[in-house]
């Protein structure tokens, strides 16, 4: 009998093990700000919290935070949901057309759509500007999902509906709104949390929210308890939001039941509606993009050349780049210990550190910046205002979106393909190098992309963690702004928006992927 | 003579057994199926043949060679064993050449004939080379990873449910040149599915596994008509299960008394025959001395096969009778029964 050298067997055990250790530092990391908030709490002491919480600044802001969560998510839901219907499932003449134009506001950062709204029409103030310029900035991230749903729908079940005797109104709000709630919810929740964590296009209009009054605060105090506080109930707003988007949701299923592919769905014929329908979507895009374009063009054209200026133009350019590249990278490293696990080894201690990477991200950009300072001003304060904290902060805020690509693009290297390619001769290592990390390539550099993107247009946690002397493209923007410099602005507004125009072109092609088109 | 040998395999994860003291022998150019229902340890069994999983203990031996000895075991990209698996697992990075190329040895001159050869063999056209998986049907994915696994020259092949992805006219079709294609390269096969018939059809030795145990292995015809027990006679098919009393290699029943197959057993026990042992007649034709008569109740046209339900006269007896699609017996007409072959007497309990 031969004898071939035998190997010990793979402790596969082992091997998790590692990745495992690996994905809950990165979890416990995204705790800090949570953290924070809890011991913050516990250390100012019960007389103080109640004093800096129940007061009536914090009812303002309460009152027009809910005021703005209830007035533009449902103007955004009507309009993503009208405009998705009419791209998708209508003969309106230039539907594709319609479909991209209703993607590309979210090429146009939110603060830049209120500068170009503040500076067409000086007077805009309060609430309900707060709100029309929310809804243009962020029905998008509605529209996408919806989109796709609708396009994802079997119209068998529409078939059904009518030869079970509803009429088309009744077809749409009994067969295919019910379909749509995922999309609706998920949406919305992300809308939600935006209006919850976004600064600059509220300071522009000024008008306060908890996000604007933080940073105020902030900037008036380092690592004031009131701030922290602001910050406190800023934390249970958005933990609230994420529960109702859960209740809402509900857990019934919406696959298609059945095999079989679904032929595509018929669009219906507009006839004599065609006009006020084309209406829709030809002023959403004029006002979404026709008033950043115009206003944009505008301080363009007045500015010449001059504004142009390659000192300090190129160097905002410059440094905004190396740190959305590093801020990319760095993040979906961190997301990939915790991606693999999801895929590869699912189970109840791996969906617990998920849900550690995911709901961080949920949190606005002044929590976590306001944590990262107190704690590098109390504990490490060699690491206070440092590239390496704001780095972190970036890692912290984006990690979802790293998360999301890289999870796709490891569930498309199934297992069994590294199985197939050890039985056709590679060894482990090689098997893992030829396939899987070879598949998985496409979606790690999306994946740090799409952070990258995000970085380029973030401004809250650069603000207030930069060190001195950065300047990124979006803090130049803000500070010129900020001086009423809206000429010079121009430039860096247009360098945001050329920018987010492959995160856009990106997200609008994987909504149509997800819908198998 | 044995060509893989399977000892005493044994694995568990946590509290389950999911192989409990396997043994099993397969003969150098044969095709063996492993068979059982879903949750039955099959998949794991082939995946420690495959050295994809370390069993707890036992021995795993091809050509005298020993690739596992409880948890020490050759890795699998030094076994030389070829897996075709259920959905094929191309890689779809790569086109269908690239594919088939995928295990030879780098620069190898002759890599674009054999790429060739093996296309061919697996009855595809050359003009699908440069195509990409997800430009192929499904039979055409599991040829190109049959092909690939060929490339190897493999000492046995794998087959992971490699039919069950596929429609049920093509399933056949891919049964049949599979085998073929295997038998033409002199390769020994493994099959794991849950598809009795499919087991049957494909293999010269059927393993029956139930909850991590190896109930029964044999050929097919031993295995259908000589179950060990009842739960293995249902699985490889329908069977018609009846109480009887035997004596001197027959047994006295509801039909009447048949030949059994175990002219040693005596005493009160269950018989086993398959439908289409029984032939029905028109009372007519068998005369009243027919032992057994029944009326029939329910037809289920078929085409070839037709269900017949008869009720006997005899008893309360309901049978389900295979029968052929010509000269069916009207519903309501009394016919009677006899049986062809002998009856099957399933192991004793303590066996």
């Amino acid at each position: 009998m031969r004898m071939p050298q035998l190997t010990a067997a793979p402790r596969s055990r082992v091997r998790h093990a590692s990745v495992v250790a690996l994905a809950s530092i990165v979890a416990l990391l995204s705790l800090v700000p949570l953290g924070f908030i809890v011991w913050i709490t516990v250390d100012t002491g019960w007389a103080e919290v109640t004093a800096l919480i129940f007061r009536s600044r914090v009812g303002e802001l309460l009152v027009n935070t809910v005021l703005l969560e209830v007035c533009t998510i449902p103007l955004c839901i009507l309009l993503a949901v009208t405009l998705a219907w009419l791209t998708e499932r209508t003969d309106i003449p230039g539907a594709r057309l319609w479909s991209w134009l209703a993607a590309a506001p979210l090429a146009v950062p939110a603060f830049v759509h209120s500068y170009a709204w503040v500076s067409l029409v000086p007077g805009m103030r309060g609430l309900w500007s707060g709100v029309l310029v929310s809804v243009l900035a962020y029905f998008p991230f509605l529209y996408l999902p919806v989109a796709a749903a609708l396009r994802r729908l079997d119209p068998a079940i529409e078939d059904a509906a009518a030869s079970l005797g509803l009429g088309p109104w009744h077809v749409f709000f009994r067969a295919i709104l019910p379909q749509l709630r995922l999309a609706i919810c998920g949406g919305s929740l992300l809308i939600g949390l935006h209006l919850l964590a976004e600064y600059g296009l509220y300071v522009m209009i000024r008008f306060d929210t908890f996000s604007t009054a933080i940073v105020d605060q902030f900037q008036s105090a380092y690592n004031s308890p009131a701030a922290n506080m602001l910050g406190g109930v800023l934390v249970f707003c958005c933990l609230l939001l994420l529960g109702i988007e859960v209740l809402v949701r509900g857990n019934e299923r919406y696959a298609r039941i059945g095999s079989g592919a679904a032929r595509p769905a018929d669009r219906r014929r507009l006839r004599w509606f065609v006009v006020p329908a084309i209406a829709l979507p030809v002023v959403t895009a004029a006002l979404t993009l026709g008033i950043p374009f115009v206003t944009l063009a505008r301080w363009l054209i007045l500015g010449g050349l001059d504004i142009w200026q390659i000192d300090t133009v190129g160097s905002a350019l410059l440094q905004t780049i190396l740190l959305a590249i590093a801020g990319g990278l760095l993040a979906t490293i961190a997301a990939a210990p915790m991606a693999w696990l999801s895929v590869r080894a699912p189970g109840r201690l791996q969906r617990v550190l998920e849900a550690c990477h995911y709901y961080v991200g949920s949190l606005p950009g002044v929590v976590v910046a306001l944590a990262l300072v107190s704690i590098t001003v109390r504990l490490i304060l060699p690491l206070y205002q440092t590239f390496a904290t704001l780095l972190l902060a970036y890692v912290l805020l984006f990690l979802p979106r790293a998360m999301v690509g890289l999870r796709a693009s490891i569930a498309q290297a199934p297992v069994e393909l590294e199985r197939a390619a050890m039985a056709l001769g590679r060894t482990p290592a090689q098997a893992v190098r030829q396939i899987t990390m070879r598949l998985a390539a496409p979606g790690f550099a999306a994946s740090v992309a799409l952070v990258a993107l995000g970085i380029t247009n973030e401004l809250t946690a650069t603000l207030m963690l930069s060190p001195n002397g950065t300047e990124t493209l979006a803090t130049k923007f803000w500070s010129l702004t900020s001086e009423i410099d809206y000429v010079s602005a121009a430039p860096y507004a247009f360098m945001m928006i050329v920018l987010s125009l492959p995160l856009t072109l990106l997200l609008y092609v994987q909504s149509k992927r997800t819908a198998g088109q | 003579m044995t060509f893989l040998a399977i000892k005493n395999i044994s694995k568990r994860y946590g509290p389950v057994h999911a192989l409990d003291n396997i043994d099993l022998t397969v003969a150098a150019g044969g095709r063996t199926a492993i068979v059982g229902p879903s949750g039955s340890g099959k998949t794991t069994l082939l995946r420690i043949i495959a050295g994809f999983e370390t069993p707890d203990a036992g021995q795993v031996e091809l050509e005298g060679e020993i690739l596992a000895d409880g948890e020490a075991i050759v890795p699998a990209h030094r076994r030389g064993i070829g897996i075709v698996s259920q959905d094929g697992a191309l890689f779809p990075h790569l086109s269908v050449s690239e594919n088939i190329g995928f295990g030879m040895e780098r620069g190898a001159r002759d890599r674009d004939q054999r790429i060739n050869a093996l296309i061919d063999m697996v009855e595809l056209d050359r003009g699908m080379l440069d195509r990409r998986p997800h430009q192929l049907s499904g039979g055409q994915q599991q040829r190109v990873a049959l092909a690939r696994a060929l490339g190897r020259k493999p000492r046995l092949m794998l087959l992971d449910e490699p039919f069950s992805a596929l429609d049920t006219g093509l399933r056949e079709n891919m049964r049949k040149a599979v085998a073929r294609v295997l038998q033409i390269a002199g390769i020994t096969a493994v099959l794991v599915t849950h598809d009795q018939a499919e087991a049957l059809s494909f293999a010269d030795q059927v393993a029956v596994l139930r909850q991590g145990k190896l109930i029964q292995a044999g050929t097919p015809q031993a295995l259908y008509l000589s179950p060990r027990d009842r739960e293995t006679a249902l699985f490889l098919g329908d069977a018609i299960v009846l109480p009887a009393d035997l004596n001197d290699g027959s047994a006295k029943c509801v039909l009447g008394h048949i030949p059994v197959d175990a002219e040693s057993r005596q005493g009160r026990t269950d018989i086993m025959l398959r439908p289409e042992q029984l032939r029905l007649q028109a009372i007519g034709e068998a005369g009243a001395g027919a032992a057994c008569i029944g009326k029939v109740t329910e037809i289920e046209f078929g085409g070839a096969v037709c269900a017949v339900t008869v009720v006997l006269s005899n008893g309360s007896e309901t049978l389900n009778i295979k029968s052929s699609g010509v000269g069916l017996p009207e519903v309501g007409s009394m016919v009677s029964v006899s049986v062809i072959g002998k009856a099957h007497v399933f192991d004793r309990l303590d066996a």
